[in-house]
């Protein structure tokens, strides 16, 4: 994942600031990778890298408890969250066949985010109404009885929006450029 | 040093350091169990393989032989049917993860697993479990070596070399579950990650997933 601009600066700074709260110490490594998290919204692999430095272990050692835990993600939140349903009622109605026509149409593994950070796909556990299976959330959204063609339909929704927010952004440029 | 005990295995009388880990001495004295992942300096063993389960006299289940330790008068068995169950099981979990297919294998005939089947009377193929099919890509990066993930049997030799040995730390243990694979950080090809290349990895794995090229070679010519 490349990193925005002011990323690097951002991360080598939450970081140096968590460790006045930790002692680089092994004990440590998940209480820090939380709050690694909790400021940067995922674990990017440079914080990875300088935390291993800092606690003095191979970064192949951070990166095993980052990729154990379930509650630690790699890439960052898209502007879009893909949650695709993968409970016992939508797996049973192709959930998985779902997850992987978003995989294919973003071009990403589920738990990756896109390169442009526009859509970041997931799988979670029964969201609670399974007569809809199978179902995907995006953002706050419930999207019913989902079809491999309504994948299409979903991301096609969102891109749109997108292309009209920069078109507006664009007008109100040259509103104020004129 | 701590004291000399006696105990007995298999009917045998043996001598042995207080304390010492029992597969080791089992091992020591021309007695096989099978294991995987012991190794013989690690401070705390992992007993993650299951495969070297003994019964002791007195103890209610058989327990793995990696962890324990001998005590004067211990009198053990390496073959119950209870720990021949347990092995069996163990064993066949082990290949449902592992790709077959020794006639292409530069370890064929050097394999832990080979020989775990042939002291065990077990066979090398599936009879109660599925395949559980990974598609992983093969890391022929470095110079000297070949890692074929899909032969892994998740012993840990490797990365132990690498981290306590060698001193290098560049390989671990990486994702969980049925996607739990020995990798590099970020999962880069060896190559390109802080791996030195120093080949003793490739000494240690007990099966054919980390091997020399020289004798991947030979292995396909003589195929
Ligand atoms: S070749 Fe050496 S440095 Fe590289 S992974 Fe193996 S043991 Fe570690
Ligand atoms: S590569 Fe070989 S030594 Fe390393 S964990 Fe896998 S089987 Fe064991
Ligand atoms: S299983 Fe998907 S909503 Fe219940
Ligand atoms: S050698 Fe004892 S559990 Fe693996």
């Amino acid at each position: 994942m490349e990193l925005l601009e002011g990323e690097e600066e951002l991360i080598h700074s939450e970081v140096d600031s968590i460790f006045q709260e930790f002692t680089p110490e092994r004990e440590n490594l998940i209480p820090v990778l939380q709050e690694t998290q909790k400021r940067l919204k995922y674990l990017p692999k440079l914080a990875m890298q300088k935390i291993a430095e800092k606690i003095g272990i191979p970064e192949v050692d951070v990166y095993s408890v980052a990729t154990f835990y379930n509650q630690f993600r790699l890439y960052p939140p898209g502007k879009n969250q893909i949650k695709v349903c993968m409970g016992t009622a939508c797996h049973m109605m192709g959930g998985h066949i779902i997850l992987e026509s978003f995989e294919r149409r973003l071009g990403i593994k589920e738990g990756e985010t896109t390169p442009d950070r526009e859509f970041s796909l997931e799988r979670v556990a029964c969201v609670g109404c399974c007569a809809l299976a199978p179902v995907v959330v995006v953002n706050d959204k419930v999207e019913p009885k989902v079809s491999p063609i309504r994948v299409d339909g979903i991301l096609l929704s969102y891109e749109i929006e997108k292309k009209l927010e920069e078109k507006e952004k664009d007008a109100e440029e040259e509103g104020k450029s004129q | 040093m701590s004291k000399e005990v006696k105990i007995i295995i298999d009917g045998k009388e043996i001598k042995a350091r207080e304390g010492e880990k029992l597969l080791w001495v089992a091992l020591d004295n021309g007695i096989y169990i099978p294991h995987l992942c012991a190794k013989r300096d690690a401070e705390k063993p992992d007993a993650s393989c299951r495969l070297c389960f003994v019964e002791v006299e007195g103890m209610p289940n058989p327990v793995t032989s990696c962890t324990l330790p001998v005590k004067d008068g211990m009198v053990v068995r390496t073959r119950t049917p209870r720990v021949d169950r347990l092995v069996s099981t163990a064993f066949e979990l082990l290949l449902s993860n592992h790709r077959l297919g020794c006639g292409k294998c530069p370890k064929n005939r050097s394999c832990e697993l080979q020989t775990i089947a042939k002291e065990r009377g077990l066979k090398l193929k599936l009879t109660r479990l599925r395949p559980l099919e990974r598609d992983l890509p093969v890391d022929d990066s470095p110079q000297g070596f070949i890692y074929d993930p899909s032969r892994c049997v998740l012993c840990g030799q490797c990365v132990w070399v690498c981290h306590n040995k060698v001193g290098v730390g560049a390989i671990g243990f990486v994702r969980r579950g049925i996607e739990r694979k020995m990798a590099t950080f970020g999962e880069v090809p060896l190559a390109e990650s802080r791996c030195t290349q120093c080949g003793e990895c490739v000494e240690v794995c007990p099966v054919g997933a980390l091997t020399k090229k020289e004798e991947d070679e030979k292995q396909a010519e003589s195929a």
